[in-house]
């Protein structure tokens, strides 16, 4: 029996298993109705949001050019730009989002394809790739990532390739060890003695079996992404104005913090639901699809 | 074992050079000019250039580069373009500060980490298990900057309590070192949490439990002692997120470490500064990951040193 | 200048101080203390390289030059000099220096100080960033580019007195020699220093460094030798260092603190003013400061003079201005109003999108164009950003907003064709003195419009310089009054080419605790920028 045949009725209906399996652990439900709100919030963003969030509307600055509170036509108030926070927060999920696919992709792309080339060939191939990921696991992450965005001037696109470049490091790590042991197991070694082509026995029979580690450490690196944006952004050096992030949110709003605690705090709570909802999930994964899989650093 | 220390020990040393050579391109591809920035306004092309000239900025890429490494190997992270001053001075009387938050950190998420691992396993699967872990959870997804103001404005602002920010006094060293060491006792928290249940289950407990000794005395004196063993080998690794973290943290807090230094340096493209800054940096990390490798065996004979 | 606080480099002149009239008590008594707070560490003390909002006026302490400024005023004085004479033709200045002035390290200041200071701040190894203001000195070209053995034009004629000469007449001279890349320091201690001098400096300055704790604290200590009798007032000031203004304003209403460094942070503002208490203690100044967007004119559009004044009609300056909760005036030239040569009758371009609008189509963009702006990332100016990107959205104007860092955008000015905007803010020019010409020759004159240079709307006409040249050539005092009007028509001029568009000038507030006495003007001093810590007095004094 090969791999290849049951491969994909197997992992339709294992999908359908891990998910009903998931809304049984309340906190992993949880996480998937955030997740699931913030997606339908970003696609639809448009047709919610209450105001043109790019508006900076005469009466959305008090007399003396002092932002709005919660409440009256601007539902969560006003941005110090006079710009409805609201329609802002909701645009920003957007950005949220679209950075924690597009980063956290690469990174996991990036990630997977060192640890399974370094695992698989092992020699050579892996001493220099597994040397560069030790380099990259030494420097300091968020100094790398601010030194890369004052680089190349920062835009979408750039943020979400520099928070690929400091995320990759972990999954290679995960990747490549369990790669390792794979390749030694018995089945992978019949595949080589009969002559199969490596792609043949990368594609067919080890990635199926790294693809549990694949989504759980994905998953979790969503929310690293998240996070790594929101500083960036907060920092200055993310997202570029006048797109919204939540981070940058805070970025422009944060002199008013004790003045107008709002600008400051409904983002950020943001950021963290969506973090979090993203660790209970993947947590949640971790449990059911492979057990032994324990512990931060892999 | 001492032939495995020597391997490290030079894995380690390769580690760093590979760091300054990788900084160095890094920052040798921004575009910004630090000679402008030093000449300032009234300054001529011609004056520029000589500045240029000076700092040797107009020779090939691998000269500058061996030339720093020369000098770093010597001892001499060189001077600040913008401060003039010895970036090892500037560190030195900026680490102190970064140190004390550091470790004030480790205490703070050592303390509440441990402590939450602590009940929660013994109330394992009840409200009060479900309850810290979900808190866990919450503090590893929480950006520090989000926790930072949150603090200041409970605690500085609202209540007054405590000063919001600025550098001196234990009263100043709270907020920052729970900013901090937040994310980490969130992790302390799950580790210790599992590491007890494992412990709890082992069959010298149940053989304790056995011979009649009292719940407290068995918790304390043999499930404790051996569940924190394997924790603990984690602060090293634990290096690493507090360099990511001051930057932020310092910035927030007004507090006097590098962290802030680093901030100021990539601002106004001060290169031997942000040199410096990181090179610190990743030395710190590659020395608490050497640490946590070689206290784990120590701890956990089922480790090997390979 | 590339001072930093909240909105830009900042420099202060009092328009209550109304130029020479300022009310500063001379007589007033001397002793007690101050706490001054600052955000950002100082860099360094060394008056040839410090060029930072905190440092500036802590090296004009420090030290002091052969001219300086009547406090609280933009009024040139004497200061280690006794006398100043100026030749007929305007070329020799000789300077003849007071009798019995001492650097802090107790040795007497001689003429030879002098020379080796200005050879010093103009050598090309001290990499000084004030080094191009001496350019009219004689001899400073080849000195400046690293050949011969000093300044030629500076000449020891005996032990009190030395001789400038000058290689073109240069009405600002006497302007550069009171800037504090002028200031006088003594060999020794320089060579002792080597190039820590900026953490040991020693000066003549009315108080003398006594401690220095990097990134926390500096004190400052009475210099008992010091050449005016009666001064400083105060016998310490403590700067403490690192405080975010919001922090520091509460250490003022606490008692901790007297003055706070860089004014009443911005979410703070109307707290403060609404509260009649501290209300009282606010001292407002005008600046030496223009807020403006360059618009590149070697770049499409803004090659086509119309677009330009479009751009200058399509801008809401008085939302702007209300964005920042007021504390600016809408600005409709490059000079600020507190100036000499600031045109009060020019009347600028109207808030017109209207005419704008049809400006643009005239010009050919019916439609409007897409275009880059870049800005500094440090709040308020990606906010200010943001309010220019809407307004030229209403004329059709599609503007992306670069937000980098500060090194980053002047980067992109000094190249002809990266940056066709730029929003001044937290890098704007702000007066180094106080004299019309310091607006025009590095940021709207041809010497500026190179790579690298400042010029950002690399804007350089030709027949404006040679005015510009000749106005600065008129160095008889009698003739100031021409050559003030001489530089209003060069401004007003440079308005019909509409290289940028003026956006606001800064007004500064500060706060002063109760325990500080002096005239307001000393808080919002115009050369001892943001304070000037001389003639601040106690009233716990006797």
């Amino acid at each position: 029996m090969s791999d290849a045949q049951t491969l994909r009725p197997k992992s339709q209906s294992r999908f359908i298993v891990v998910i009903s399996e998931l809304m049984r652990r309340p906190r992993a439900a949880f996480g998937m109705a955030v997740i699931m709100v913030m997606v339908f919030g970003a696609v639809f963003a448009p047709l919610i949001m209450p105001h043109d969030p790019f508006e900076q509307s005469f009466d959305g600055l008090d007399l003396m050019g002092g932002p709005l509170p919660p409440g009256g036509d601007y539902l969560l108030g006003t941005d110090l730009l006079g710009r409805d926070l609201a329609s802002r927060l909701i645009l920003g999920t957007r950005t949220s989002l679209i950075i924690g696919l597009v980063a956290n992709g690469i990174a996991v792309i990036l990630g997977a394809s060192v640890g399974i080339a370094a695992g698989f060939f092992g020699g050579w191939t892996a001493a220099i790739l597994m040397r560069f990921t030790d380099l990259m696991m030494a420097f300091p992450a968020l100094l790398l990532a601010i030194v890369l965005a004052a680089i190349f001037q920062p835009s979408l696109m750039i943020v979400a390739l520099v928070i690929a470049m400091v995320n990759w490091v972990q999954m290679s790590r995960v990747i490549y060890t369990e790669t390792r042991s794979l390749a030694e197991r018995e089945f992978i070694q019949v595949q080589r003695a009969i002559g199969s082509s490596s792609l043949r026995i990368l594609g067919k029979h080890l990635l199926p079996h790294l693809l549990s580690s694949i989504v759980v450490f994905g998953t979790l690196g969503i929310s690293t992404t998240v996070l790594l944006e929101a500083t960036l952004s907060f920092l200055g050096v993310g997202v570029q104005p006048p797109m919204p992030s939540w981070g940058n949110i805070i970025f422009e709003n944060q002199t008013y913090f004790s003045t107008a605690p709002w600008l400051v705090f409904i983002p950020g709570l943001l950021i963290v639901l969506l973090a979090l909802a993203f660790n209970l999930v993947g947590d949640a994964l971790r449990d059911i699809l492979d057990p032994t899989l324990k512990g931060r650093h892999g | 074992m001492s032939g495995y220390l020597v391997r490290r020990l030079i894995e380690s040393a390769l580690i760093l050079l590979g760091i300054t050579f990788v900084t160095f391109v890094l920052l040798y591809m921004v575009p910004a000019d630090p000679a402008r920035q030093i000449a300032g306004r009234s300054a001529t092309a011609e004056t520029v250039a000589n500045i240029r000239d000076q700092l040797g900025l107009n020779d090939p890429l691998f000269v500058q580069y061996f030339r720093y490494l020369g000098n770093l190997l010597q001892g001499d992270m060189g001077r600040s373009y913008l401060q003039r001053a010895e970036v090892a001075d500037l560190i030195a009387a900026r680490l102190p500060a970064s140190l004390l938050l550091m470790v004030s950190a480790i205490v703070t998420e050592l303390i509440l980490g441990l402590t939450i691992g602590v009940v929660a396993a013994l109330r394992r699967n009840r409200p009060a298990d479900h309850t810290l872990m979900i808190f866990s959870f919450v503090s590893i997804s929480a950006p520090q900057f989000v926790i930072g103001i949150l603090l200041l404005y409970v605690f500085s602002v609202q209540f007054g309590w405590l000063p919001i920010g600025g550098y001196g006094t234990f009263a100043h060293l709270i907020l920052p070192s729970i900013t901090l060491g937040f994310l980490g006792a969130g992790w302390y928290s799950r580790m210790m949490r599992s590491s007890m249940i494992d412990v709890l289950e082992q069959d010298f407990v149940r053989t304790a439990r056995a011979k009649g000794l009292s719940r407290l005395h068995i918790i304390t004196r043999h499930v404790m002692p051996n569940a924190i063993l394997p924790v603990i080998a984690m602060i090293g690794i634990d290096i690493g997120l507090f360099m990511s973290g001051i930057v932020v943290v310092e910035s927030v807090f007004g507090w006097p470490g590098i962290g802030q230094l680093a901030w100021q340096a990539i601002q106004r493209v001060d290169i031997p500064v942000i040199m410096g800054v990181t090179m610190v940096s990743a030395t710190a990390i590659v020395l608490g990951n050497l640490i946590a490798d070689l206290v784990a065996p120590l701890i956990d004979p089922r480790i090997k040193t390979k | 200048m590339k001072r930093n606080t909240f909105l830009a480099g900042v420099a202060g002149l009092a328009l209550a101080a109304g130029g020479a009239f300022a009310q500063v008590n001379e007589d007033a008594p001397q002793g007690g203390e101050m706490v001054v707070t600052y955000q950002d560490d100082v860099a360094t003390l060394d008056p040839a390289i410090g060029y930072d909002w905190q440092n500036w006026s802590m090296i004009k302490s420090l030290f002091d030059g052969l001219m300086g400024y009547e406090p609280g005023t933009t009024t040139l004085r004497n200061e280690l000099a006794a006398s100043h004479e100026i030749s007929d033709d305007g070329m020799v200045h000789t300077f003849v220096l007071k009798d019995g002035i001492k650097f802090h390290n107790g040795r007497e200041i001689i003429a030879e100080d002098v020379k080796y200071s200005l050879e010093r701040v103009t050598d090309p190894t001290t990499r000084s960033p004030g080094a191009g203001f001496f350019g009219m000195i004689d001899g400073f070209d080849t000195w400046n580019a690293g050949e011969g053995d000093g300044l030629s034009g500076v000449e020891v004629i005996d032990d009190k007195t030395v001789q400038i000469t000058l290689s073109r007449p240069d009405a600002t001279f006497t302007h550069v020699m009171a800037l504090n890349f002028a200031s006088i320091v003594p060999r020794e201690a320089v060579e002792a220093s080597g190039e820590d001098f900026g953490r040991e400096p020693v000066g003549s300055g009315a108080f003398r460094l006594a401690e220095w704790t990097p990134g926390q604290q500096v004190v400052f200590e009475r210099f008992e030798d010091y050449h005016r009798a009666g001064v400083p007032k105060l016998d310490k000031v403590t700067f403490d260092i690192g405080l975010d203004p919001t922090v520091a304003l509460l250490r003022l209403q606490n008692g901790d603190a007297d003055v706070p460094g860089d004014g009443i942070p911005p979410a703070q503002f109307l707290q403060v003013m609404n509260n009649p208490e501290q209300a009282d203690n606010v001292v407002e100044g005008g600046q030496l400061h223009t807020g403006y967007i360059t618009l590149n004119t070697q770049m499409a559009p803004f090659d086509n003079v119309n677009v330009r004044k479009a751009m200058n009609m399509a801008i809401n300056k008085d939302r702007i201005v209300q964005m920042i909760n007021g504390r600016a005036v809408p600005a409709n030239q490059p000079l600020p109003p507190s100036m000499p040569g600031y045109a009060d009758d020019y009347e600028g371009y109207p808030f017109d999108p209207e005419a704008a609008r049809a400006m643009l189509a005239e010009a050919g963009f019916p439609d409007g164009f897409t275009t880059e702006l870049f800005v500094m990332n440090v709040d308020p100016n990606p906010r200010i950003a943001q309010a220019i990107q809407q307004d030229l959205s209403e004329i059709g104007v599609k503007v992306e907003i670069r937000s980098l860092a500060q090194s980053n955008v002047i980067a992109a000015g000094g190249e002809a064709d990266q940056a066709p905007m730029i929003w001044s803010g937290g890098m704007a020019w702000i007066a180094d003195f106080p004299d019309p010409s310091n607006f025009y020759g590095p940021i709207l004159g041809c010497a500026g419009a190179v790579s690298g240079g400042w010029n950002w709307s690399w804007y350089c006409n030709k027949e404006l310089d040679a005015r510009a040249a000749e106005a600065d050539a008129m160095a008889d005092p009698a003739l100031a009054d021409e050559r003030e009007e001489a530089w209003r028509s060069i401004y007003v001029d440079i308005m019909d080419d509409a290289p940028w568009v003026p956006v606001f000038n800064e007004q500064r507030f500060t706060l002063v605790s109760d325990r500080m006495a002096g005239d307001d003007s000393l808080f919002v001093d115009p050369v001892h920028i943001p304070v000037n810590y001389d003639y601040i007095y106690s009233v716990e004094a006797e």
